[in-house]
């Protein structure tokens, strides 16, 4: 398929726009005046939507079939939610409008705290990191000037994070300029309390931890965990990627987490988009509230006011009060539910361990335990006998209409297939992608190859991410385009391994 | 539980075959002590049609800028968006799919992207844009990253015409990534490029802003000189709706432009979410935060596109990634790509000089002494009202008008000093009812 740029003819165009009367052309000094115009395409309206028609005609979303990509709770996204978002006190309300005439915005914002301090069982919200690994390092700022205003600032230096966490929480170890400590997994999937006893001291300023891990396991040892850091006086955040699991049935602040991050793009149905936008609000125990960012949405009374004056806020971390379109949406999506959110994440366990028993024999279960709303199989076996791997598995799933699960994630499993249904998902669709799992399964051994060429009817087939990460072809080039296609394949990719997910 | 259908026989079938008796009993790895034990205090479960009904009563509460004459920009704009970005970016393999892991799955948004990447380059004059970051304020924070490991130097420069909130997030990174800011402050609306140069001694880099917070055109280029005569890397932050008619920051030697996407493509929505944008010189590719999309072949040759260079990211590098992001804006990215298609080369120099046509209308109609004589504006510009910016916009507002920004609420000495953000989509009427309520 052509680009759009392709597509361009000088002296086309689709804007017509007001062009009022009788007024000077402006006067840019020579020196600041463009010279090159930017080579932005030149098409018609018509052409314009049809080009961007036939893109989504080449991806794949929850409203196409089954997401089950794990990690990342591909729910269905209710289609209110976008007509609520667009009403125009919402959409064309600009962030910087007086107080007085935003009081139904910040009244939202507000609830939507309330809400999450409830689910989260933590006493304070601030709404404003842009997506889950802001919401991390905002954390982790937290507990920089926590830490620093008691004084141990200075001592507390070492971060620690399980090995089965999103490649997110090291990232934001590093960027928060804390050490990171890494503590390993056990063989029932919990974290090794031994190596991390002997990891923790006066020197750990707190643990990140997903729970349920990224295994899809809660860790049996949540309370023991709590007590090892807040004995040292450290502090513990919860990466809230599993929060699906647990809704009304288990809170981070009651298993002993002093600070967390809410994926409103997972849990709370939030359109990922492609790859954005998301939401990442951080719910805290009150003694770590005075850091939070500012402006805090308050009440005062019946009006709802932006705080700006705390003087021991980390600042901001994005502009104005966050993502406020996303905050409308999740809302939408949380009255849906109400009270009964606890039956959302029965359900989404229910539907992942149902498809866990279904699938479990065909292929190897490295953790021998339910699960909760997600789990990981490894392909281990049907590579060691078939010469089959995840991404084989992955690309094959293709042809059977479903999106592959998150492949080569946790890295400590083998192989790994990361499978998380939802809650949003019928039996017979369970039904419907357990059997082609099967199906792949015995295809492995009959007919490997089938699964070695797959995807066989998408508009590519397997792409060569060697090729692209080695002539770095980042943008078009126009004349100078280089053609690719008469440059020889490289060999097996290197970075077909790379996690695929989360 | 509309929007999970799981019937009595489904549930009695499922459980039998985990081998389970109960929902509860799936959830026996939970220790007792940390059960919530009681239902959540949340309200009723709602209908749609309620769902509605609440949020339409939210919403309406709120003064959008269909139920005034809006002059408020301040760094978020209130341009038009064309209705075929909202047609493309409702559409469901767009709107509900994931970060393009399986490209096979998701060439749509890919070639998007690389199309998105490309506009990016075009209007900037870069080499390498990513995917896309999270707003106008955080991909300053990510160009300090990136001019911290490609210079060693642990200081960065902002100047005091960069918009306030930019300059704040980066004062809240700054201790994180080990860095010092030092703010160099404006003379008369603009940056001095000789104090520019002197902060810069030592920098990794420097950012500014064109145009500035204040509207006024910054001497561009010559303070991406006095950056690299220090060593430090110049950073520009502009509008990308200014770009049809001011030069591109790579032309008058930028290393890294950023800035704010909102005016082309996305609604206001009280601020978010919108994309933010990151630009930068080939020689920084692999220094580049998040998402970047590469084209490559197939196994059979035909043209496709993935995600590449991820041996920089979070789920490879870890703890040595060039940043944690992962979820970007990718849909209101599109949502620029498709605005700035509809616009157009030709599209977008005369939305720009419309823009600053209308704001000298606007200027010579209200007759109000410039804060800044002598500067040239683009869509924004600063006036003194003769009396504190707050009671003038108080008074305008009686009538319909929102006046605009009061930038006293970020400068000393400034409390009479209004900030008025021209569109096109204000008429010469509309200017006429601002310079009427404004000299009333």
């Amino acid at each position: 398929m052509k680009l759009v740029f392709e597509k361009s003819r000088p002296g086309r165009r689709a804007a017509v726009l007001p062009r009022p009367k009788d007024m000077a052309r402006p006067e840019i000094p020579e020196e600041l005046r463009r010279k090159r115009p930017p080579r932005l395409p030149e098409l018609p309206e018509s052409e314009i939507v049809r080009h961007f028609t036939e893109l989504t005609t080449r991806n794949f979303g929850i409203d196409t079939g089954f997401y089950p990509l794990g990690s990342c709770t591909m729910k269905y996204n209710p289609r209110v939610n976008e007509r609520v978002a667009a009403l125009p006190g919402f959409n064309d309300l600009h962030p910087l409008q007086d107080e007085d005439l935003t009081q139904g915005a910040l009244e939202l914002m507000h609830e939507l705290q309330e809400i999450l301090a409830e689910i989260t069982g933590l006493d304070a919200v601030s709404l404003q990191p842009a997506a889950g690994s802001q919401g991390e390092l905002t954390g982790l700022m937290l507990m920089r000037a926590y830490f620093a205003d008691r004084g141990e600032g200075d001592r507390r230096r070492k971060v620690v994070v399980a090995d089965t966490a999103h490649g997110t929480n090291p990232a934001s170890v590093t960027m928060a300029g804390y050490e990171l400590v890494k503590v390993d997994t056990d063989a029932r999937g919990n974290i090794d309390l031994d190596d991390l006893r002997a990891k923790v001291d006066e020197e750990t300023a707190g643990l990140m931890l997903t729970n349920p891990s990224t295994l899809g396991l809660f860790d049996e040892h949540i309370e023991e965990i709590a007590r090892i850091f807040h004995e040292v006086g450290g502090l513990l955040y919860y990466d809230g990627a599993n929060l699906n699991a647990v809704c009304g049935i288990s809170r981070p602040g009651d298993m002993g987490f002093d600070i967390v991050h809410i994926n409103l793009h997972k849990t709370f149905s939030q359109p990922h988009g492609g790859g954005g936008p998301g939401g990442g609000p951080i719910a805290v125990r009150s003694r770590l509230e005075p850091y939070l960012p500012v402006p805090a949405v308050v009440r005062a009374g019946k009006r709802f006011r932006l705080e700006y004056d705390r003087p021991k806020s980390i600042g901001k971390v994005r502009g104005f009060t966050g993502p406020f379109g996303v905050f409308v949406r999740s809302y939408a999506f949380i009255l849906a539910w109400g009270r009964e959110l606890k039956t959302m994440s029965e359900i989404a366990v229910l539907n992942a361990n149902y498809l866990l028993a279904r699938l479990r024999d065909a292929y190897e279960l490295p953790f021998d335990r339910l699960c909760m709303h997600e789990f990981v199989l490894s392909a281990r076996r049907l590579k060691r006998e078939h010469g089959i791997t995840a991404l084989d598995v992955a690309k094959r799933l293709m042809d059977y209409g479903f999106h592959p699960p998150t492949i080569y994630f946790p890295l400590i499993v083998p192989e790994a297939l990361m499978i998380e249904p939802t809650e949003t998902e019928v039996k017979e669709t369970l039904d419907a992608f357990a059997d082609a799992m099967l199906a792949i399964a015995r295809e492995a051994a009959e007919d490997p190859e089938l699964l070695k060429t797959a995807p066989h009817n998408r508009p590519v087939k397997r792409l060569d991410e060697v090729k692209a990460a080695k002539r770095a072809i980042v943008r078009y080039r126009f004349d100078e385009h280089p053609n690719l296609t008469e440059e020889p394949a490289e060999a097996a990719a290197a970075e077909a391994e790379a996690p695929k997910g989360v | 539980m509309t929007y999970a259908q799981l019937t009595d026989a489904d549930r009695e079938a499922m459980l039998e075959t985990v081998g389970v008796a109960s929902v509860e009993e799936l959830f026996q790895d939970i220790p007792e002590g940390v059960r919530l034990g009681r239902e959540l205090d949340l309200g009723d479960p709602l209908s749609e049609h309620e769902i509605v009904a609440r949020l339409k009563e939210l919403a309406d509460r709120n003064t959008d800028t269909g139920r005034e004459i809006s002059f408020l920009g301040a760094g978020i704009y209130d341009h038009y968006v064309t209705a075929i970005v909202d047609a493309i970016l409702q559409r469901g393999e767009f709107l509900t799919s994931y970060t393009p892991y399986q490209p096979e799955l998701s060439q749509g948004i890919l070639q998007a992207l690389f199309e998105y990447q490309t506009v990016i380059c075009e209007l900037t004059g870069m080499d390498v844009s990513n995917a896309s970051g999270y707003d106008g304020t955080t991909v300053a924070a990510d160009a300090c990253y990136i001019a911290k490991h490609a210079t060693g130097r642990t200081k960065v420069v902002v100047a005091e015409s960069l918009n306030p909130q930019v300059r704040q997030v980066v004062r809240t990174y700054a201790p994180g990534f080990g860095l010092q800011v030092v703010d160099v402050p404006h003379r008369d609306g603009v940056t001095d490029a000789d104090e520019l140069r002197a902060a810069a001694e030592d920098a990794a880099c420097v950012i500014f802003q064109q145009p500035n917070f204040f509207g006024c055109l910054e001497p561009a280029p010559e303070l991406a000189a006095a950056a690299n005569d220090a060593g430090a890397l110049a950073v520009a932050h502009v509008d990308p709706l200014s770009l049809g008619v001011l030069e591109a920051p790579a032309a008058y030697g930028c290393a890294i432009a950023i800035g704010e996407g909102q005016a082309a493509g996305n609604p206001l929505s009280f601020g978010g979410p919108h994309y933010g944008f990151i630009a930068a010189r080939e020689e920084f590719t692999r220094r580049m935060p998040g998402r970047i999309v590469g084209e490559t072949t197939d196994v059979d040759g035909e043209r496709g596109y993935v995600l590449t260079l991820q041996t920089r990211e979070q789920h490879i590098r870890r703890e040595k990634a060039t940043s944690n992001i992962t979820t970007n804006q990718t849909l209101l990215a599109l949502g620029g790509l498709i605005q700035l298609c509809w616009l157009g080369p030709e599209g977008l120099r005369e939305l720009g000089e419309t823009c600053m046509a209308l704001a000298e209308h606007a200027k010579d109609r209200i007759g109000l002494p410039s804060a800044f004589p002598e500067k040239t504006t683009f869509k924004e510009f600063a006036i003194r009202v003769g009396r504190p910016a707050a009671e003038a916009i108080r008074d305008a507002r009686r009538r319909g008008v929102n006046p605009g920004y009061p930038l006293g609420r970020d400068y000393e000495g400034m409390d009479d000093v209004l900030l008025v953000a021209v569109t096109e989509r204000r008429s010469l009427d509309d200017i006429e009812e601002l310079a009427e309520v404004l000299t009333a």
